[in-house]
Order: structure tokens, then sequence, then C-alpha cells
């Protein structure tokens, strides 16, 4: 056999294959440095809002609210309390409607309005959020003034087509045979989506909320027209403005005071990992539940 | 059950003097389908009462026919097999059968299908009803991911059959022979049996909820020999208690297991130039393997098909 076949040139000599070779190349260091660059941005943002803000992190900070002007010792407590209060009440608003939308979507809408409805969501998800906080201040605080409540559908309007989207996906993952399982042992439609679409998915569907907490817990400009002014003390009333943590950095880093600066990257710090750690759970969650429906395929 | 095989044999082996060698493993393959069925205990032909009349049966997608002017009798008690070339519409006939089809946008039954002389298509039926009766296993087996208990429970807490939950769960998994290998972890995911166990799971999920008729659709195909030869073997002993429909491209399957044989195939000289399933023949399975009456089955089973 060997003596029959023609050499083989496998080594590329000519000019063509070593040209070939060089753009690849450099397409792939292009690439590589990248995505160093995106790891390296984030790193040094962390690193940096580590470096200012840890510092001014101290018991005090968690639980007292602000301190008068010129004093140390305050904290962020109101604005802890007040993102939290805010952000679980716009996830209860959003995510049943958002959930619902999905549902509607995947199970029930014919396929135009299915496409309408995809098309109105991914309109809202690019809908600006100082558009959707100057919306909700003319609807709900003219006339009755500023208060969390009326934050928290701001905050819901900005999760909803976050939570419908990635809800819409993953029940669009479980697999048409369930489906039919379910169909075929004589249930509903109805019936089959609550037993064994939704626990299939819940999994994503979680996910979807976490990431949109996290998204949520972070938007300044929603607070800013409708729970803004607020008093330095830690409240639970809805009915009035209560502070939040962004609102908190943005109004500290404009004081004069460097203490109050001080403050402001230690609030910064404390969304970050907020943020961070929601992110990496959703998405480690979110990878576990595509594993488990991918196994039922 | 040798003296019916005896002289098939003998007779191929004379042949094969005289005829090319390629004829006498066709004829060989065809005396050992013939064998297969002749082996199994024929149904009383009296006895023979109607459960589903298909009348005239063309079942489109999208305005094109699948499978047309389907008439055909599936017997009570008995393993109705449906064999053909892949495209010829078994499962498009077989899921109109509980309705599976009326999930598929754009799909439309024309013509009458009857229920024990009850229109499935009639304006006021509800399709659920319809499943509840004429239950169905599918190609690839389909456990919920649920505990293998809840799997079985499923259909029954469906349709409030709660009464005895537990003897009904353990008799659905006798049934299938499941029973023994699965009820020390009954509340252990249904994800975790093998293949061949969650097939018969699903069988003994269809069979919980006391069906009159099993629709089968290649139940085995995604399994080994092995767990198929269980699943064929389980399908003998359920004929006892219910009517089974049996799509499958194993013609050995079909000879083992069924009653009755229905050859379905493709015909591309109809009108437009379109493909549409045909019913060819329908006979007892001994008979159509043995004596087809059409030559269109006699190629297929003997392996001549284009
Ligand atoms: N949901 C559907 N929409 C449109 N056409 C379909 C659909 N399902 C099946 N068909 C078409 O109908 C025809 C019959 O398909 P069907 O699946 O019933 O054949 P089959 O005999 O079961 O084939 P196989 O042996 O490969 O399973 C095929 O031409 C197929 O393309
Ligand atoms: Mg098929």
């Amino acid at each position: 056999m060997s003596a029959a076949t023609p050499p083989l040139h496998l080594r590329s000599s000519t000019g063509r294959a070593r040209r070939r070779r060089l753009v690849g190349r450099g397409m792939e260091l292009l690439a590589t440095l990248a995505s160093v660059l995106a790891v390296a941005l984030l790193a040094i943002v962390v690193a940096s809002v580590i470096k200012e803000g840890a510092p001014a992190l101290s018991w005090d900070f968690f639980t007292k609210a602000p301190a008068p002007f010129g004093q140390t010792n305050g904290g962020i407590a109101n604005s802890i309390v007040g993102t939290a209060l805010m952000t679980a009440m716009a996830t209860a608003m959003a995510l049943p409607a958002g959930v619902l939308i999905a549902i509607y979507n995947v199970e029930f809408a014919p396929p135009r309005v299915a496409e309408m409805v995809r098309l109105v969501l991914n309109v809202l998800a690019g809908v600006p959020t100082i558009v959707i906080g100057i919306f909700v201040y003319g609807l709900l605080v003219v006339g009755s003034g500023q208060s969390a409540a009326a934050a928290s559908v701001a905050l819901a309007i900005l999760m909803l087509p976050l939570i419908a989207r990635a809800t819409e996906e993953v029940l669009a993952l479980v697999p048409a045979s369930l489906r039919e399982a379910g169909l075929a042992l004589g249930g509903t439609r109805a019936r089959t989506v609550v037993r064994i679409i939704l626990p299939t998915a819940v999994g994503g569907i979680v996910t979807s909320a976490i990431v949109a907490v996290a998204r949520a817990a972070g938007e300044t400009a929603p607070v800013l027209f409708t729970s803004s002014i607020v008093a330095n003390l830690v409240s639970t009333d809805v009915h009035s403005a209560l502070g939040s943590i962004p609102l908190s950095i943005y109004v500290n880093s404009e004081s004069p005071s460097v203490h109050d600066q001080q403050q402001a990257w230690a609030a910064a710090l404390v969304l970050l990992v907020f943020v961070l750690v929601l992110s990496i759970g959703g998405r480690l969650l979110s990878l576990r539940t595509r594993r488990q429906i991918e196994r039922m395929r | 059950m040798s003296t019916v095989s005896e002289p098939d044999r003998v007779e191929s082996a004379d042949a094969a003097e005289q005829e090319s060698t390629a004829e006498v493993v066709q004829n060989q393959s065809q005396a050992n389908l013939g064998e297969l069925a002749a082996k199994r205990t024929p149904v009383p032909v009296g006895d023979r009462e109607v459960v589903l009349k298909l009348d005239d049966v063309t079942v489109s997608y999208s305005g094109s026919a699948a499978i047309k002017a389907v008439s055909m009798d599936v017997f009570r008690r008995h393993v109705t097999a449906f064999i053909g070339p892949s495209g010829c519409g078994k499962t498009t006939l077989l899921r109109s059968l509980n309705r599976m089809n009326d999930l598929v946008p754009g799909a439309i039954v024309d013509g009458t299908i009857t229920y024990h002389g009850h229109d499935l298509y009639d304006a006021g039926v509800d399709p659920v009803e319809v499943r509840r009766r004429i239950g169905m296993v599918f190609q690839r087996p389909n456990p919920f991911p649920k505990s293998i208990f809840d799997n079985v429970a499923y259909g029954l807490r469906l349709h409030g059959m709660k009464d005895r939950l537990d003897e009904r769960v353990e008799s659905a998994l006798l049934k299938t022979g499941l029973w023994d290998e699965v009820k020390d972890r009954l509340k252990s995911s249904a994800l975790a049996l093998s293949g061949g166990q969650q097939q018969r799971l699903c069988i003994a999920r269809a069979l919980a909820i006391e069906p009159e008729v099993v629709l089968m659709d290649e139940p085995a195909s995604a399994l080994d020999p092995i767990a198929t030869q269980r699943i064929e073997d389980l399908i003998g002993e359920l004929k006892d208690d219910y009517t089974i429909v049996i799509v499958t491209h194993n013609m050995q399957q079909a000879a083992r297991v069924a009653d009755m044989t229905a050859f379905f195939s493709v015909d591309v000289s109809a009108e437009r130039g379109g493909r549409n399933g045909v019913l060819v023949e329908y006979a007892p399975t001994a008979d159509l393997f043995i004596r087809p009456a059409d030559p269109r089955t006699e190629a297929y089973v003997t392996g001549r098909f284009g």
C-alpha cells in the first residue's frame, strides 16, 4: 500500500497555508485578549470597590440608619430594609404575572399571538428604566406622593419582561413528550401545566426570578422618581418613601463629607456582593435545571 | 407447531434447486414470519366484538393527506398490529384513535371513527374522556420526573380513583412485571430506571386508570432485545384484559404478538404527485404473512419492498 500511494504533503509549506495559519492565530489571539479584558474589567471593578468600601464596613453599617451630617457611626440599614421590601413586593407582583404570561405563550397562545406577546415583552425589556420611573411617577406619585409601593410597581414593570422571557425559555425546554404523556392519561391542558410542566420547570422559573431581583435591586432610576425623598430612619411603612441601596450610593457619593463618600463605597460593595451572589447562584441553579431537563429528552 | 413449520422448511429447501439464492432467502424469511404467526393460538373468529370502527378515515396535516381512506375494525381483546414503511401514516392513524392529533395544529380527521358505536369526533365528545378509555404508550419512554409511585398514581389522582391508591399502583406494576424490581424504591425517581423499566412503567401508568384500549407506538423500538422481549411477553399477557393496537417496524414482532395485522403503504401515484399512506391489507396475522392477498404486502413481508 505504501509503495503505491503518492507522497502526502501534510506539512503546509505553501504561502497560502501559512497566511491562513497566521490569520487563524491572529483571530484566536484577539478573541483571547477580549475575554481576558472582560475578566480583568470585572476584577478591577470588584477590587476597587472592595478596597474603597471594605474599611467602612462594620456592624453598625448594616444595623444603623445614617448618622446626621458630620457625625460618624451611621449605617445604611434603612436602605437595606427599603431595597429588600421593594424588591420583595416587586417580585410578588412580577413573578406570578410573568409566569402566567409565559404559560399562556408556550401552552395556549396561537403562534401569531405568542409572537406578538414576545415582541411586546422585548420592547418592554428595552424601555429605559428612567422612562419606567417617570411613567410610574405620573401614574402613582403625582397627587398621592412618593411611596415604596409605587417604587415596587416601577421595579415590577422592569422585572416582568425578564421573568416572562426567561420562564418561557425554560417551559419550552420541557420535552413535548411529557405534555403528551399528561394528556394521553386523560389530563386537561391546565392540569398538565400545573402538575407536570411547572414542577419540571420550577428550577428555571426560580432562576429567572433571582436574576430579575438582582437586576431590580441595583436600579436607581425607578426609585429616584418614586421613593427618593426619605427620612434617615429605618422604616417598613411601604406607603411612604423608603431608602434604597442604589439611592444611598448616589446620595452619599455626592456628599462633600469624606465619611459619606466611604459610606457610598461600602454600600456599593454590599450591592455588588448581593448581585454577584444572586447572579452566580442563579446561573448554577439554571445549569442544574437545564441538565435535569436534558436528561428527560 | 412443528407440523406447521416442517413442510415450509422442506418446500424452501426443494425450491432452492431451481430458484435463485436471493428468492430462497426471501421465501425463508416469509416462512419464518408465517411460522411465528402460526405459533400463536388463533382467536375464534365468531367471538369478535368491534371496539373501534374506522370508516373511510383520512388524516391530513395542513391540507395534505398523510393517510387516506382507511376502513377497518379493531376487535376487542385482540392485538392489532400496524406495519408498513416509514412515513406511511401509522403513527398518524394511531394518534387519531384517541384524539391525540387534536394537539397538532393543522391536523384534521375526515371520515368516521366510532368507539362502541359512538363517533369519537362528534362535536360533544370530550377528548379527555376518550383518552381516559383509550390510553397510549409512546415510542420513547416518557416517565414524569416524579417518583415511581407518583408516575403510576398520576392518572389515578387525575380521575379521582384515589380509593385503594396503593393497591391500584401495585396491581398496575404487577401487571407489567415491574413490581418486584421497584417495590423497595417506589419513592425514588422514575428517571433512575433503565430504559426498558421506564417503558414498562409507562405501560403501568397507562394501565392503572383501567383503559379499555391501549395504543402503543413502537413501544420497544428504543429498547435492547431483552427489554423488547419483556415488552412483547407483556403484550401477550395484557391481551386477556385489554384491546391493544401496536405500531411496529419489526415484522417478527408483529408476527409474534399480533392477532390481526394491517399493512400500510405509501401511494406515490396519488393525484397532484402527493404521497398518501394507504391501508393495503388487513387480515389475521398468519394469513397476512403466509398468504398475503396483495402483491405489495407480499413484497413487503418477503423483504422485496422498494
Ligand atoms: N405533525 C405533523 N405535521 C405535518 N406532517 C406530519 C406530522 N406528523 C407526521 N406528518 C407527515 O405525515 C406522514 C405520515 O407520518 P407518520 O409519522 O404517521 O408515519 P409513520 O408511518 O408513523 O412513520 P414511521 O414509521 O417513520 O414512524 C409523513 O409524511 C409525515 O411527514
Ligand atoms: Mg411512526
